[in-house]
């Protein structure tokens, strides 16, 4: 016979949704059981990345004094890109770098550890190295529990909260996510590189603990994506993200793409003599709002990437944030069906209103439209070399010939390129309607 | 024994990187004793598209000279790349390794 373990409620995956909601249940005074499946948590989890903190703050008052901190971002680039171009729009803020912050870099192996240490120690039992294998249902359908692969030991509570990432096998077995869609989902691939703090100091132009997060488009060939680099304390994180149909037709191989921007002529300089520490990659669930999974049903939750709550908006590259307002929520709502002892999807419903309420579901509700711009033919393949040479028609010193006009350069540039005058303004208006 | 960095060959100026194997030597990967990823040979021999080859990115898929496809499974991220990109039925089954085993990320 199974050993069986009761709860209040189960939690599976110990990432910054499952850390926050088994929090928040602790908080509540519910027992609860946070399993995770790597040996430590952090350890199946790559990102890119910045953690912006100000979900953090009803969470863990004066979090800033105790986490784990890589750099705290002070500069943010956007930078498009052509094999031998790069225009970089560059915004530096001083109150950045100081409390209560904006991002801050950090490696997850840290932070999610941190994370979890808060959830155990307002009394949630973790327990790592424990794959949960299936859902425990009862004689009506509802979800009572997890299976797990140590010895066949279950789980059993009133409800089970999926915080088990992009694959989320669980959201699958309760046929809320998928079996496989190819086509919401991006491929990140990442470069840890060391490098001297004083180098990473004196080449990109910081001190101390301030740090640049850099995001690059025009850099992924023809397959839809972009690029990304982020100084930590002694390392630099490096990568792409890519689409993965296109990746798949591609032929081109992911790590080449990497080795493409680390080579390039505006890269390159700031990586000089850089060595590579650690080589990783993820699955990244970017389809945004219209590709969310249910998030409720009769005793489940789902939070975080596997409820595709990454939000992949062009100028707004998030995840870990959306992960801990959503976690953080799904904790709360069911801490409240259980204290009401009715965890059917009826009295777990707080948990969408709750999000559509803040940030988690708002953002992607404004921004759903967003990804399928942002990874549109001509903002990926077109519109990165057409602002590239529109900077050097502008700044190429061309005497004795007179300086051309920028209406007569536009369209020149733009033409050169194959795109019209109109179909520039069109996207402008789309993008405006989209992020105004 | 691994191949030469670029920095020694003249012929490579740029650092174009390392070698496939040097950069998965970078990755803690604790291999456990079941395969968590299978692979239907008879299946991957009518795939002409061969998307797994292209996208995994450890790189685990070597197309064999009969049609099929080599697969090892102890190198493995984990991400689920392969599954996603497959368009045949029943070619491929994908499970997460057992609890404490796979790939340990130390700086993701």
């Amino acid at each position: 016979m199974a050993e069986v373990t009761e709860v209040d409620a189960v939690v599976v995956g110990a990432g910054p949704a499952g850390s926050a909601a088994a929090l928040a249940l602790a908080r509540a005074g519910r027992s609860v059981v946070l399993l995770e499946r790597g040996p430590f948590p952090g350890s199946k989890n790559v990102y890119g990345g910045v953690v912006y903190g100000r979900v953090l703050d009803g969470i863990v008052p004066r979090w800033w004094e105790e986490v784990p901190v890589e750099r705290w971002v002070v500069r943010r680039s956007t930078m498009l890109v052509t094999p031998t171009q790069s225009l970089s729009v560059d915004y530096r803020s001083a109150a950045w770098g100081e409390a209560p912050y904006n991002g801050m870099t950090t490696l997850r192996c840290h932070f999610d550890a941190w994370l979890a240490a808060k959830a155990t120690d307002a009394g949630a039992r973790l327990v790592t190295s424990t794959v949960a294998t299936g859902l425990v249902r009862d004689g009506t359908g509802r979800v009572v529990g997890v299976r797990t692969d140590r010895a066949g030991a279950e789980v059993h509570a009133p409800v089970v909260i999926a915080c088990d990432g992009v694959n989320s096998f669980l959201a699958k077995e309760a046929g809320l996510l998928p079996p496989a869609a190819a086509s919401h989902h991006t491929l990140g691939v990442k470069e840890v590189l060391d490098l001297p703090a004083g180098a990473i100091n004196e080449r990109f132009g910081v001190q101390d603990h301030e740090g640049v997060d850099v995001e690059i488009l025009g850099c992924t060939r023809d397959i839809p994506g972009g690029g990304f680099l982020y100084t930590n304390a002694d390392t630099v994180s490096i990568g792409v993200v890519v689409a993965l149909p296109q990746l798949a037709a591609s032929g081109v191989r992911p790590e080449e793409l990497v080795a493409d921007l680390r080579d390039h002529p505006g890269i390159a300089p700031l990586l000089r003599g850089a060595s590579l520490r650690e080589y990783a990659a993820h699955l990244i669930p970017e389809g945004g709002y219209d590709t969310m999974p249910e998030l409720v049903s009769d005793g489940l939750l789902i939070a975080g990437d596997a409820g595709a709550m990454t939000l992949a908006a062009g100028l707004w590259l998030e995840g870990v944030n959306f992960a801990i307002g959503s976690g953080d929520a799904a904790g709360r709502a069911a801490a409240g069906a259980l204290a009401a002892g009715d965890c059917s999807a009826a009295g777990l419903a707080s948990y969408r209103a709750d999000l559509e309420g803040q940030f988690v579901l708002a953002d992607h509700k404004r921004l759903r439209k967003a990804p399928a711009l942002v990874l549109s033919e001509r903002v990926q393949q077109r519109y990165p070399g057409l602002l590239c040479d529109l900077a050097e028609g502008m700044f190429t010193v061309t005497n004795p010939t007179p300086k051309p006009g920028g209406l007569r350069l536009t369209r020149q540039v733009a033409a050169g390129h194959g795109v019209r005058l109109r179909q520039l303004a069109g996207d402008t208006l789309r993008g405006l309607r989209i992020f105004g | 024994m691994s191949a030469p960095r670029p920095a020694d060959r003249p012929s490579t100026p740029r650092w174009r990187g390392i070698s496939f194997a040097e950069r998965m030597g970078t990755v803690d990967f604790r291999v456990g004793a079941r395969a968590h990823i299978t692979v239907d040979a008879e299946v991957c021999r009518s795939c002409t598209t061969r998307a797994c080859v292209t996208a995994c990115p450890a790189n685990l898929f070597t197309p064999t000279a009969d049609g099929g496809i080599l697969f090892n499974y102890e190198e493995c991220f984990e991400c689920g790349t392969c599954y996603m990109v497959c368009n045949h039925e029943g070619a491929l089954t994908w499970t997460y390794p057992d609890g404490g085993h796979g790939v340990v990320f130390h700086h993701g």
